[in-house]
């Protein structure tokens, strides 16, 4: 079975900090992958390079969908394939909540305005966002910007989805329901990499966690295996310190 | 002779009120075809010093810098009276815009790249993470929104644009000061200058209150 997701040998360099150290990683076809660790282990960086947000060592090699992600004329092609919802949600403050998730299906994929709102539209609708077509971003809470920013990745069709810390700048009461998009979103089929401190969610939703220290891949398993039975120390004091309270 | 009749004499107004009008024209014909080269040019730097290769970026610079520190007066005096040496001959009009909107640019470059600069990082990687080529992103995502930051600053840079055309009355354009100067010489009274002034400040006041109000409006919606 092809991987559509292959990363080798992944290192990436701050000045002489090494955030990742020779990483390998393989993600399937529609796998959900949780990425959990303490900060600075390296989660956030490894899933900046899949669509090249960081550069990463020239060594190293990653491919979508057997594209290979280097600085050049594919690049914007493999990066309209791989949605990112970011912790920040990075939506665009000028244009309302359509316009967000119009923009670049219009322009990348060339869809007419009319094909681009009505598909616009039904994805609003499916994070439950609908009544809010028409509002600038600022007016809606974290949660509701959170989703909007969900459907603007999802209207490239892309064929995965990566999450950074999606609900860690999010009021407590308002992570449940974007927790709650992403889990119906693993339900069909697209392949997703989810860097979280959202533990439930990764045992729930995950077909696999990584778990990563030091800007390397400590242990990788099913939720079962990782969460109940941690084969590493490090894991175990991880889990330890962040489900016991 | 009182003071009315000197500074404020109004037969002396009514006779030259259609050449100073005439020298308005002129100088809102100045005024606006440098606001609009200088906007032109200094995006075009903008974008170059933030973007272009290395060596570009480096040439931008120098350019900004250089066209910052002469003084106008002393770039339009060799635009008019040195360049015919070496066979560059300008018109008036044209020496007086090229002055001017060769400095706006620079000033404007400048604006321009403080506001892309403000743009939050975020808003680069999402564009580029939808896989928004240069152009779309600056077009559609940052532009709009460094624009609207800047406005308050690039209005300021108009109004020193158009107050600086009065210098073009030194390369005998027969803008407003000029006329104003000539009909000072000829009804041997200076209330025409006053007439100018007051035309310059009933002119530019509503750019000035304009700028004040944005400035309040944008402070504002920041918190």
């Amino acid at each position: 079975m092809g991987s559509t997701i292959q990363i080798t040998n992944l290192r990436k360099q701050f000045g002489a900090f090494t955030a990742l150290h020779d990483l390998d990683l393989q993600i399937a076809e529609g796998e959900v992958v949780c990425v959990i660790g303490p900060s600075g282990s390296g989660k956030s960086t490894l899933i900046r390079c899949i669509n090249l947000l960081e550069p990463f060592d020239p060594q190293s090699k990653i491919l979508v969908g057997g594209v290979p992600v280097e600085a050049g004329r594919n690049l914007e092609k493999v990066r309209a394939d791989v949605g990112m919802v970011f912790q920040s949600f990075n939506l665009f403050p000028h244009l309302t909540v359509l316009r967000n998730v119009m923009l670049a299906p219009m322009r990348v994929r060339h869809l007419t305005p009319v094909q681009a709102e009505a598909r616009s539209r039904e994805l609003l609708a499916r994070v439950g966002i609908e009544g809010q077509a028409e509002k600038y971003p600022g007016k809606l809470s974290g949660g509701q910007q959170q989703r909007v920013a969900i459907a603007r990745a999802l209207a490239m069709d892309p064929k995965v989805m990566l999450f950074d810390e999606p609900t860690s700048a999010l009021d407590p009461e308002m992570v449940g329901e974007v927790l709650d998009v992403m889990k119906s979103l693993a339900g069909t089929g697209v392949t997703m990499v989810v860097v979280t401190h959202e533990m439930g969610f990764a045992r729930q939703v995950a077909d696999r966690v990584v778990f990563m220290d030091g800007g390397r891949i400590v242990e990788t398993g099913t939720p079962t295996q990782i969460f109940d039975h941690p084969q590493e120390e490090r894991t175990r004091n991880f889990l330890g310190a962040v489900l016991n309270h | 002779m009182d003071i009315f009749d000197t500074f404020f004499n109004v037969p002396v107004l009514i006779r030259t009120f259609p050449l100073l009008m005439s020298g308005l024209w002129i100088t809102v014909q100045i005024g606006v075809v440098s606001i609009i080269a200088g906007l032109v040019l200094g995006m075009v730097l903008a974008l170059v010093r933030l973007y272009a290769a290395p060596w570009l970026q480096v040439i931008a610079k120098l350019y900004i810098n250089l066209l910052r520190s002469i003084p106008l007066l002393v770039l339009l005096i060799i635009i008019y009276y040195a360049l015919p040496f070496v066979g560059i001959r300008l018109s008036p009009f044209m020496s007086a815009v090229s002055a001017l909107s060769l400095v706006s640019g620079a000033y404007t470059a400048e604006i321009f790249r403080a506001g892309i600069e403000a743009i939050p990082k975020g808003q680069f990687e999402a564009s580029s993470a939808l896989g928004l080529g240069y152009r779309h992103m600056m077009v559609d995502v940052i532009l709009p929104q460094a624009i609207r930051i800047v406005i308050p600053p690039l209005t300021n840079n108009c109004i020193n644009v158009i107050k600086d055309t009065a210098l073009a009355s030194v390369v005998a354009m027969p803008d407003l000061l000029k006329q104003a100067t000539q009909a000072q010489a000829l009804s041997a009274n200076p209330s025409p200058l006053i007439g100018a002034a007051i035309i310059y400040v009933a002119f530019l006041w509503p750019l000035v209150a304009a700028v004040s109000r944005l400035e309040r409006r944008y402070a504002k919606a920041d918190h």
